[in-house]
C-alpha cells in the first residue's frame, strides 16, 4: 500500500440547489497522482460535485484541498460563440496577465496540448472539437496545476479525437505529475486509466478502486436496470 | 479665439473612441440590448433637471446610476419576469420622462441631443470621464474576456464576475452619459452599438476589432459634425446616420 498525502478530503458534502437535495452526503478522498473517476446517470450531480469543489456553489461538510494544491479546471464544453473574436492566445494571455505568470508559460502549455501558434490564433469559435478542447486544457494547463479538474472530457469530440484527448490526459498526467478527477460518461476510460471511482446518484454509491467498487450490481443501481455499460465490462474483460 | 464648436467637437470625439471601445465589449457580451435601454432612464432625470433648474446632465447621471445598480441586481436571475420588468421600468422611464418634460423643444433635446453652449466644466468633465472609461476597459480587457468567454473559468480564474459586471455597466452607463450631450436619450446607445457591429464584421483578430471599434465611431462623429454643418442638419442624427452607412458597408463587404 501506499501512503501518499491526501490531495483533496471530502467528508459529508452536501450541496443544495434551488430547495433540492443536488448531493446528500458525499465522501471520497483523493492521493497525489491518483485518477478519481465520476461516474453517474445524467442529473446525478457530477458537475454540481465539480462545481462545488471549486467553490463556486454553496455546500455543507467538508471540503479539504492540501495547501500546496494548484487547480486547473476543464469545463464541460462551452457553446463558443461563433462570432466572437478571441483565440485561444487571447484567453491564455488574459489568464497569465491576471495570475501574473510568465508569457513563456503561454508557449509552454500550447506545447504540451499539441497546439500550433497558428491554430492558437484562429478565434476559439472556429476550431474543431478537439482542438477547442485542447485549447480548454492548455487554458488550465497554464499556472502549472497540480490538480486537473476534467468535466467529461470528450462530451463533442468523434471517437478517434476521444482516444487522443483521453492519451493526451495520461501523457499530461506523468509529465507534470499531475492529480485528475475526471467525470467520465465511458466505463472503458475507468477500467483503463482510473485508480479510484466514484459512483455518484445525487449520493455516494460506490467508492473505491475500478475492481473492488464496480460490479454489475453496483451498475445495476447505479443507472437502474440493464444498461449499455455491461457491454463495456463485458468488452474490457476480452480486451485486458 | 478658439470657436464654441471646436469643443463640442473635441469632446464628441473623445466621447465616441470611449463609446467604440465599451461597444465592442458590449458586442461580444451580449449585452448590448440591456444596455441600450439603460440610455432611457436618463430622460426623467433630464426632465426633472430642467423644473428644478439644475445641469441637466446632473439629472440624467443620477437616474443613469439608479437605473444600472436595478439592470445588475435585475440580471442576476434570469427569469422572463425579469426581463419583463427591465423593459418596463425603461419604457415607463420614458414615458415618465416625456410627462416630466413640458416643453416640446426641451424635450426633442432631451430625446435627440441639445442643451445650448457646452460650459468650460462639462468639457472638462467629459474628457476626463472619456479617457478613465477608456483606461478603464484596458485595464479590466484581461478579465473581461475570460468573463465573455466562460463565467466558469472566470470564476476558476478567481475573477469576481459580479463586481465586473457591475463595473463594466457603470462605465457603460458613464458612456451613454457622455452622449447623451449631443445624441440624447434616444440615440446616445447608438454610437455605443453602431461602430462595434460594423467593426466586428470587418475584423477577424480582438486587437483590430478594438480598435477599428473605436476608429468608426470617431469617425462618424467628425463626418457627421462636418455633413451636419454643411447641410445644416441636426448633428446627432447626422452622426448616428453617418455610423450606420459604415454598418451597410460592413454587411455588403462580409457578404463578398
Amino acid at each position: 500500500m501506499r501512503h501518499m498525502p491526501l490531495v483533496l478530503d471530502v467528508q459529508n458534502l452536501s450541496v443544495a440547489l434551488g430547495g433540492h437535495h443536488a448531493l446528500s452526503n458525499v465522501s471520497f478522498g483523493i492521493e497525489e497522482g491518483e485518477t478519481l473517476v465520476i461516474i453517474g446517470p445524467n442529473g446525478s450531480g457530477k458537475t454540481v460535485l465539480l462545481r462545488t469543489l471549486l467553490g463556486m456553489l454553496p455546500s455543507t461538510g467538508k471540503i479539504e484541498w492540501n495547501p500546496s494544491a494548484r487547480i486547473g479546471y476543464v469545463p464541460q464544453k462551452i457553446e463558443a460563440d461563433r462570432h466572437l473574436p478571441i483565440s485561444t492566445i487571447n484567453l491564455l494571455r488574459a489568464k497569465a496577465k491576471i495570475l501574473k505568470f510568465p508569457d513563456s508559460d503561454i508557449l509552454h502549455a500550447l506545447h504540451s496540448v499539441g497546439l500550433t501558434t497558428r491554430i492558437a490564433q484562429i478565434p476559439v469559435g472556429h476550431l474543431s472539437g478537439g482542438e477547442f478542447q485542447r485549447a480548454l486544457i492548455a487554458f488550465a494547463l497554464l499556472g502549472k496545476p497540480t490538480i486537473l479538474l476534467f468535466d467529461e472530457p470528450t462530451a463533442s469530440i468523434d471517437k478517434p479525437g476521444e482516444e487522443q484527448i483521453y492519451e493526451l490526459l495520461h501523457r499530461l498526467q506523468d509529465e507534470y505529475r499531475l492529480t485528475a478527477i475526471v467525470i467520465s460518461h465511458d466505463l472503458s476510460f475507468v477500467y483503463r486509466h482510473a485508480t479510484k471511482v466514484l459512483c455518484l446518484n445525487k449520493v455516494n454509491v460506490c467508492f473505491g478502486t475500478p475492481k473492488e467498487a464496480l460490479d454489475i450490481h453496483m451498475l445495476e443501481t447505479l443507472y437502474g436496470g440493464p444498461h449499455k455499460y455491461f457491454h463495456h465490462l463485458h468488452d474490457h474483460t476480452h480486451h485486458s | 479665439m478658439i470657436p464654441p464648436s471646436f469643443y463640442a467637437i473635441t469632446l464628441a470625439i473623445f466621447a465616441a473612441a470611449a463609446a467604440g471601445l465599451v461597444g465592442s465589449f458590449a458586442l461580444m457580451k451580449r449585452t448590448v440590448l440591456a444596455g441600450d435601454v439603460i440610455s432611457h432612464i436618463a430622460i426623467p432625470g433630464l426632465g426633472l433637471a430642467l423644473i428644478w433648474n439644475i445641469n441637466p446632465l446632473v439629472g440624467g447621471a443620477t437616474t443613469l446610476l439608479i437605473g444600472t445598480i436595478i439592470i445588475w441586481q435585475l440580471e442576476k436571475k434570469t427569469s422572463l419576469s425579469s426581463e419583463a420588468a427591465i423593459g418596463v421600468i425603461f419604457s415607463s422611464s420614458v414615458a415618465l420622462g416625456a410627462l416630466l418634460i413640458n416643453s416640446n423643444e426641451e424635450l426633442i433635446d432631451a430625446l435627440f441631443g441639445g442643451f445650448g453652449i457646452l460650459s468650460y466644466g462639462e468639457f472638462t468633465f467629459g474628457i476626463v470621464a472619456s479617457m478613465f472609461v477608456i483606461a478603464t476597459l484596458l485595464i479590466l480587457r484581461h478579465k473581461l474576456i475570460i468573463g465573455l468567454f466562460s463565467e466558469d473559468l472566470a470564476v476558476a480564474t478567481k475573477i469576481n464576475t459580479r463586481i465586473l459586471h457591475l463595473v463594466f455597466l457603470l462605465v457603460f452607463a458613464l458612456t451613454v452619459l457622455l452622449g447623451l450631450r449631443f445624441l440624447g436619450a434616444l440615440l446616445a446607445g447608438s454610437l455605443i452599438i453602431i461602430p462595434a457591429s460594423a467593426a466586428r464584421q470587418f475584423s477577424h483578430t480582438l486587437g483590430m476589432f478594438l480598435s477599428l471599434s473605436m476608429l468608426i465611431a470617431v469617425l462618424s462623429v467628425g463626418i457627421g459634425f462636418a455633413v451636419a454643418s454643411i447641410y445644416s442638419l441636426s448633428t446627432g442624427p447626422t452622426i448616428v446616420m453617418v455610423a450606420a452607412v459604415f454598418f451597410i458597408l460592413s454587411l455588403a463587404r462580409k457578404t463578398k
